[in-house]
């Protein structure tokens, strides 16, 4: 479950292997590849010729893998005439490799990702397929899953990919025992939030952790606030690249009520030199150096398999992030991964796109795989995926994660996915100096205008 | 021609080997060549296009230098850079002359302080860059674990501290390397030059000084080199360190660069930074062999 994480949130991190030398080779030699690769093959990586079978190249390793090829081995057994053949990648190597392969037209016939602004820089490059009049047609196969899990598949109102897997919302967690040492109450509001700050601080206790040297931590705060004050729009009109749109007034009291959080110290203290792929932001939650926690949905698997028993005694506590008093934003609300994505390459075979889209009706997400990715801990993004939990020791968690995911009016894409490459560097970049306090938010909000649309 | 050289006894020799000689340095000319010559000719191309790695690369001209050059990132990130440079050779040159001096004794436990001050020489920059993330952590790494305040700084989130966090992990990889460096100049320093200052009443530290360091003068030239330009390129410690954080403090080029191209997607860009990177880096070596003098081999041992 611990290695959910970095699939998917620290790609940038996890690439770090590469060294200088090869990112100079790669700048120079993987240069001319493209204008004479295009022979229009599309099918690279064990096609063997044949023509007639489908590629799908997807991350290794727990605890993806297998509901992945299980599902995928089903298919081929059922549909002897069009097999899939898969190829898994490890996690770091993928991004760099899928993004190579496409730039080169030699992209597996299914390409996996996480939607919003990846899949806009393969559809600007023409790399995917349109699913619109697809989906239009099998309206049963759009209509069973979660309708939040297309936003990160559409660009421009046309759908690119076809959403899988599990969803995963950013969830408060907090450490009940401790709580309950400082005699305090869940917060219902953002005033509440304020009021417990005081309160931990007092006991001498972090009121939150936070892993700030990770950077998307800081952003998930953010991503609430803008939400809860201003209501999903604020950030849509970001992503729509309307002009300066990073100088919405809700945009600018959510800065700035960010910036008091962190001089009223609510963030346990050098939180800028804790990191998140080593996980002491779940530690200081489960020691119980801090009470709080804002983080993905796959924290709790890490909380159960490092925390001692913190989950198995009762010890861990979850809700939503609160409204904000005056808000516009509804509660129910969310932000995280609405999912993943599968999406077409628009250079494969005719034979290989059919392949590839009675696999989309047929065999993602079926009962079996449904039932696989439960008992990973995940929650499929299918309506009426809860019935499979009963009996789960995590029902309780798991039906939580399906009610927020199913109930919420808006499920936002977590910003640096939504956002091209480009601007969410820039936006990271931001991020880390307005938590330092070395920009202000009006500075924040400047930055961020001049890479909007870019 | 050819009649005029070789009545000339020295070239005479030259011209003896000239048959074979150049042919053995074609290996290394062909290896320089294609992984040197040939993907920085390539860098030099792409600097003039735009490319996300994803679609056609287009040809813009000056485009992406104009974005680069205009980018208040850029002197920034050179001035990262420079400063690296400096303090990392400012605090290893002392560091590795004492203890090169220091090692370069034959008694038993020197030898022994040798080898351990070589391990750290062994280790991969990523796994020291991870082991001091751990132990400067301000929850669970050292200060807390010992419970000594001082080490409990937000060691990673302040700018200055960051930054002197940088070059003291830098430092503390490299130091050995130089150190022995300077151990095998010091072995070179004839033992009469000691004895007849010794003669004339020489104390330690006047023989150090107007001995062992003159004496030097190549070596740290040679290792002055090494880690000036050598600085250009720290990449992966720093990455792993700190990512070039908090905030840009401690983006030096080569961050820079690999930000722009692998995850902002702008390749141009990119391959900006890495010619401006070449052409820092030759100039800086240009300029050291100046200030060393034409001649660094010759000798300094007239009248041993």
């Amino acid at each position: 479950m611990e290695s959910r994480t970095p699939s998917r949130r620290n790609f940038l991190t996890l690439s770090m292997g590469l060294p200088l030398g090869a990112a100079l080779a790669a700048c120079g030699t993987s240069g001319p590849a493209p204008s004479g690769g295009g022979s229009g093959g599309g099918a690279a990586g064990g096609s063997g010729g044949g023509g007639g079978k489908a590629t799908y190249w997807f991350l290794q390793g727990p605890p993806g893998e297998a509901p992945r090829t299980a599902s995928v081995d089903r298919f081929n057994k059922a549909n002897p005439n069009g097999q899939i053949a898969i190829t898994t990648i490890q996690n770091d190597a993928y991004k760099t490799k899928i993004k190579t392969a496409i730039g080169a037209n030699q992209a597996p016939t299914i390409i996996w990702g996480w939607g919003g602004g990846g899949l806009r820089s393969y559809v600007q490059a023409g790399q995917v397929e349109d699913l619109t009049s697809w989906f239009g047609e099998n309206a049963a196969v759009k209509d069973r899953l979660f309708p939040g899990a297309f936003g990160a598949a559409t660009i421009d109102g046309k759908i690119y990919a076809m959403p899988c897997e599990t969803v995963q919302p950013i969830v408060l967690f907090y450490n009940k025992k401790v709580f309950e040492k400082v005699g305090a109450q869940p917060p219902q509001s953002y005033g509440d939030i304020l009021d417990l700050v005081k309160k931990f601080n007092d006991a001498g206790i972090a009121p939150f952790s936070l892993a700030g040297q990770s950077r998307w931590t800081n952003m998930m705060w953010l991503e609430f606030l803008f939400d809860r004050i201003g209501g999903p729009e604020v950030f849509q009109a970001v992503f729509d690249g309307e002009k300066d749109a990073w100088n919405n007034p809700a945009s600018i009291e959510a800065l700035t009520k960010m910036q008091e959080l962190i001089k009223a110290n609510a963030f346990i203290k050098g939180f800028s030199s804790v990191t998140a792929d080593s996980n002491a932001d779940q530690a200081l939650l489960y020691t119980g150096k801090a009470a709080m926690m804002l983080h993905g949905s796959w924290s709790y698997g890490i909380q159960q398999e490092q925390g001692g028993d913190i989950v198995s005694s009762g010890g861990l506590g979850w809700m939503n992030f609160p409204g904000v008093d005056g808000g516009k934003g509804d509660p129910s609300n969310t932000v995280g991964n609405p999912g993943q994505y599968l999406s077409i390459s628009s250079k494969a075979t005719p034979e290989q796109k059919e392949i590839a889209k009675k696999f989309f009706a047929t065999g993602v997400l079926d009962d079996q795989e449904q039932k696989d990715w439960v008992e990973t801990g995940g929650v499929p993004i299918v309506k009426g995926s809860d019935k499979l939990f009963a009996g789960s020791k995590d029902a309780e968690f798991l039906n939580f994660i399906y009610g927020v995911a199913s109930n919420a009016k808006v499920f936002a894409q977590s910003w640096d996915q939504a956002l091209s490459p480009t601007a969410a560097e820039v936006l990271l970049d931001n991020i880390a100096k307005l938590f330092q306090l070395s920009i202000s938010p009006q500075d924040f909000a400047t930055n961020m205008n001049a890479v909007i649309g870019k | 021609m050819t009649a005029i050289s070789a009545r000339r006894t020295s070239s005479a020799a030259a011209s003896r080997g000239g048959g074979v000689l150049p042919w053995l340095a074609v290996p290394a000319l062909v290896a320089f060549a294609v992984f040197a010559l040939i993907p920085l000719i390539g860098v030099l191309l792409l600097s003039f296009t735009s490319w996300d790695t994803l679609g056609e690369i287009q040809l813009t001209g000056f485009e992406s230098w104009r974005q680069v050059l205009t980018d208040p990132g850029l002197p920034h990130a050179l001035w990262v850079t420079f400063l690296i440079m400096l303090l990392s050779w400012a605090f290893q040159t002392p560091a590795s002359i004492l203890i090169g001096v220091f090692l370069a004794g034959r008694q038993r436990y020197r030898e022994l302080l040798a080898v351990l001050y070589f391990i750290p020489l062994l280790l991969s920059s990523a796994a020291i860059a991870i082991t001091f993330k751990a132990l400067l952590d301000p929850n669970f790494g050292l200060g807390a674990g010992l419970g000594i305040d001082f080490l409990t700084q937000d060691w990673l989130g302040e700018p200055g501290l960051a930054f002197g966090v940088v070059i003291f992990v830098v430092s503390w990889q490299y130091i050995p390397f130089h150190s022995l460096l300077y151990q095998g100049g010091v072995r070179q320093i004839p033992r009469s030059l000691y004895e007849a200052a010794e003669l004339d009443g020489a104390g330690r530290v006047r023989m150090f000084f107007s001995i062992t360091l003159p004496q030097l003068k190549y070596t740290i030239i040679t290792s002055s080199t090494l880690m000036l330009v050598g600085s250009l390129t720290f990449f992966d410690l720093i990455f792993v360190l700190t990512e070039g954080g908090p905030g840009d403090a401690t983006r030096a080029l080569a961050l820079d660069m690999y930000k722009r191209g692998f995850q902002a997607n702008l390749m141009g860009a990119a391959c900006v930074i890495g010619v401006i990177l070449v052409l820092v880096g030759l100039a800086l070596a240009m300029l050291l062999r100046r200030i060393g003098g034409r001649d660094p081999y010759a000798s300094q041992l007239e009248g041993a």
